[in-house]
């Protein structure tokens, strides 16, 4: 870890390192990790090319070049904790568990969609996986992911609740709110700032008084700052691992600042152009699944192994584009389903 | 039967379904030790702990938000709003978050919760702790809606709220907490979704929520005196909606009144005329009059406040208007 608090440190300015309490992946884990990454690589990569044709309707928001915070903080958890997103969501439904054919299916508006339609990219869900939702009002999750936790911690588990989420959450009311809560309740739960440096079109510190907005805020409510290299889905990982620690033995809660990049815009109607091209081509130089593949080579992994979960990973994705496109349309006749728990719609007795 | 005031009826009332499922729990600020705002969850506290009736910080994004989380995993929360004016500040989360929530996941989620809010006016706090907000949540797909106008339904219908797997809103009226009525010393449990004839009649048909039910009925009482007959129906829940009870009166009596506590556009008897006009056309003798507060914000001084809101006068004035 030494090495890359002072590789981060010097590149992106990281003003504390995570409490790691030593932990590290073995190495099937860590091959387990350069998977999940490629897996959501291809399918976002999938997802643009699919936009591109039309077939992805309405917004969708990619995690190109964030992938390393979702499949660090992944390899942390158990299955039985729960997980909540944002509307960049698409990495932690496939992470979670969720099908990419559901997944897909779901963008592409078919039948056998992970909500069948009814949710769209923004608002994946799959409750089987403790996935507990992509929330697409900025900040909304948080405090809706300190009632998981407070309900794990009165039902007698060591459940874990984590709440992803961009930098830009860090300026709207709910993340204050539900830090506060969190901290005062000692709830089991694990806030992950996802920052890319931009919230929405506009860089941090045009709209931001301090220069970490997640890390730099944990203070007020009594949190150690943690904030991490984003792109090195090892520290992550050693990160979510001692907070999620934490969080199960009843200890406070963590605020996790993870710096990382997208290597798009916002969303699919946003080219990013605002952004200085030195700073993308230095981010881009820092792309997390090369980077660990190198690392990965330097631990002494054959080449082929790695070449070999590459191509299964890039199989799945074209396996699952297929399945998704091979669906029927959602189903019309669905529209007046599942208001309600008894499966229907109706406002009158 | 005992007789308990509507305040602690909901205390009753919670006490009834917390002492019989584990997974009750509440939480709101200053519900605990300090019994509520309100005073309608006093002795709660002691007598679940604190474990199960949890006090916040002011921070309503945050009760509603843990509310919903733990009603995806397990509970059945109870969060309490105080006055409903706040809903204002936690709209996100009621209106985008939890109405929509088992939709939008088609299915997979589902979200056993109650809001409780202190509603309407009547206690001269001005426009920002007075105002009825049963219609703003009416008009979102995915919340139930439900106005006491008696303790013992306050009872009843919040333990049917409690128990059902839909959020419940429960608005209970600010006006109504020092009432008395009758309540079923045993467990009482009512049903969503059905209005109640409050006072047979056959000339006109009197609908009502909530305080304006008791303002309908003091109306009722005095146009008897008159020779008109009114009939009062509680309507007690918007949704579900129980159009059965209403239309059935309106077949006996030709003519409907609204008696609504909020400000004229898009009240909840709008929405209750608009299907009367198209199933029971055929019905009615007369245009169907809304009596409603006029389109003000409430203010806040006693002769303005009573002045605005309908009182058992201005129904009568209505109803004796509409007959002419």
């Amino acid at each position: 870890m030494s090495e890359t608090r002072a590789e981060a440190g010097g590149a992106l300015g990281v003003v504390d390192a995570p409490d790691t309490g030593g932990a590290a992946l073995d190495p099937a884990a860590r091959l387990a990790l350069y998977r999940a990454m490629l897996r959501v690589r291809y399918f976002e990569n999938e997802a643009y090319v699919l936009f591109l044709q039309n077939l992805v309707k309405g917004t969708s928001h990619l995690a190109i070049g964030e992938e390393a915070v979702a499949a660090g903080v992944a390899a942390a958890l158990r299955p039985d904790d729960y997980v909540f997103a944002t509307y960049r969501g698409h990495a932690h439904a496939i992470l979670r568990g969720a099908s990419m054919t559901a997944v897909l299916g779901e963008l592409l508006g078919r039948q056998n969609g992970l909500m069948a339609g009814k949710g769209g990219s923004m608002h994946l869900t799959s409750a089987e996986h403790n996935f507990m939702g992509s929330y697409a009002i900025v900040g909304a999750h948080l405090p809706i992911a300190n009632g998981a936790a407070w309900s794990a911690r009165y039902r007698g588990t060591d459940q874990v609740a984590v709440a992803f989420f961009g930098d830009g959450a860090t300026n709207i009311g709910a993340f204050h709110e539900a830090l506060n809560l969190a901290a005062v309740w000692k709830l089991p739960v694990l806030f992950v700032c996802e920052n890319n440096l931009y919230m929405e079109y506009t860089p941090i510190a045009e709209v931001t008084a301090v220069a970490h907005p997640a890390a730099d805020r944990a203070s007020a409510y009594g949190l150690a700052p943690v904030l991490v290299d984003g792109n090195d889905a090892d520290a992550v990982y050693a990160a979510a691992a001692g907070a999620v620690a934490r969080a199960r033995a009843g200890e406070a809660p963590t605020l996790v600042e993870a710096l990382t990049y997208r290597h798009g815009g916002h969303s699919r109607a946003d080219p990013g152009k605002y952004r200085p091209e030195e700073e993308v081509q230095t981010w881009l130089a820092r792309d997390p699944i090369p980077r660990y593949r190198a690392r990965l080579e330097e631990l002494g992994v054959d080449p082929g192994t790695l070449d070999a979960i590459e191509a299964g990973a890039r199989a799945e994705v074209d396996e699952a584009r297929e399945a998704a496109k091979a669906s029927p349309l959602a189903d019309p006749a669905s529209v007046e389903r599942d208001v309600f728990a008894d499966g229907g719609a109706r406002w009158r007795s | 039967m005992a007789e308990l005031t509507y305040r602690e009826a909901v205390a009753a009332g919670l006490a009834q379904e917390m002492a019989r499922d584990e997974s009750v729990v509440m939480i709101g600020e200053d519900i605990g030790a300090a019994g509520g705002v309100f005073k309608a969850t006093v002795g709660l506290l002691d007598q679940f702990g604190p474990r199960r009736v949890r006090d916040t910080p002011i921070s309503e994004q945050a009760i509603i938000g843990a509310a919903m989380g733990a009603a995806m995993t397990g509970l059945r929360p109870v969060a309490e709003l105080m006055f409903a004016d706040f809903l204002s500040v936690c709209h996100d989360l009621v209106v985008n978050q939890i109405a929509k929530a088992r939709y939008m996941t088609n299915g997979q989620v589902t979200l056993p919760l109650v809001i409780r809010f202190g509603n309407g006016g009547g206690l001269r706090f001005g426009a920002q702790h007075s105002q009825s907000v049963e219609n703003w949540l009416m008009a979102v797909p995915g919340l139930k809606v439900v106005v006491p106008s008696t303790p013992a339904d306050v009872v009843g219908l919040l333990a049917a709220a409690i128990r059902d797997d839909d959020p419940v809103m429960f608005l209970e009226e600010k006006a109504l907490y020092p009432t008395k009525g009758e309540v079923p010393d045993t467990e009482h449990v009512d049903r969503l979704g059905s209005a109640v004839v409050r006072r047979e009649g056959r000339h006109v048909t009197l609908i009502a929520l909530g305080t304006m039910v008791h303002r309908a009925l003091d109306a009722a009482e005095q146009l008897a005196a008159e020779g008109i007959e009114a009939e009062v129906i509680d309507v007690r829940s918007l949704v579900p909606l129980d159009v059965t009870t209403i239309a059935r009166s309106v077949a006996k009596t030709a003519r409907l009144f609204t008696v609504e506590e909020n400000p004229r556009l898009c009240g909840w008897g709008a929405e209750v005329a608009s299907i009367i006009g198209e199933e029971c056309f055929y019905d009615l003798d007369a245009p169907i009059r809304r009596i409603t507060t006029p389109h003000v914000p409430l203010p806040a001084a006693d002769s303005l406040e009573d002045a605005t809101i309908p009182s058992a006068e201005t129904v009568v004035t209505a109803v004796r208007r509409g007959l002419d």
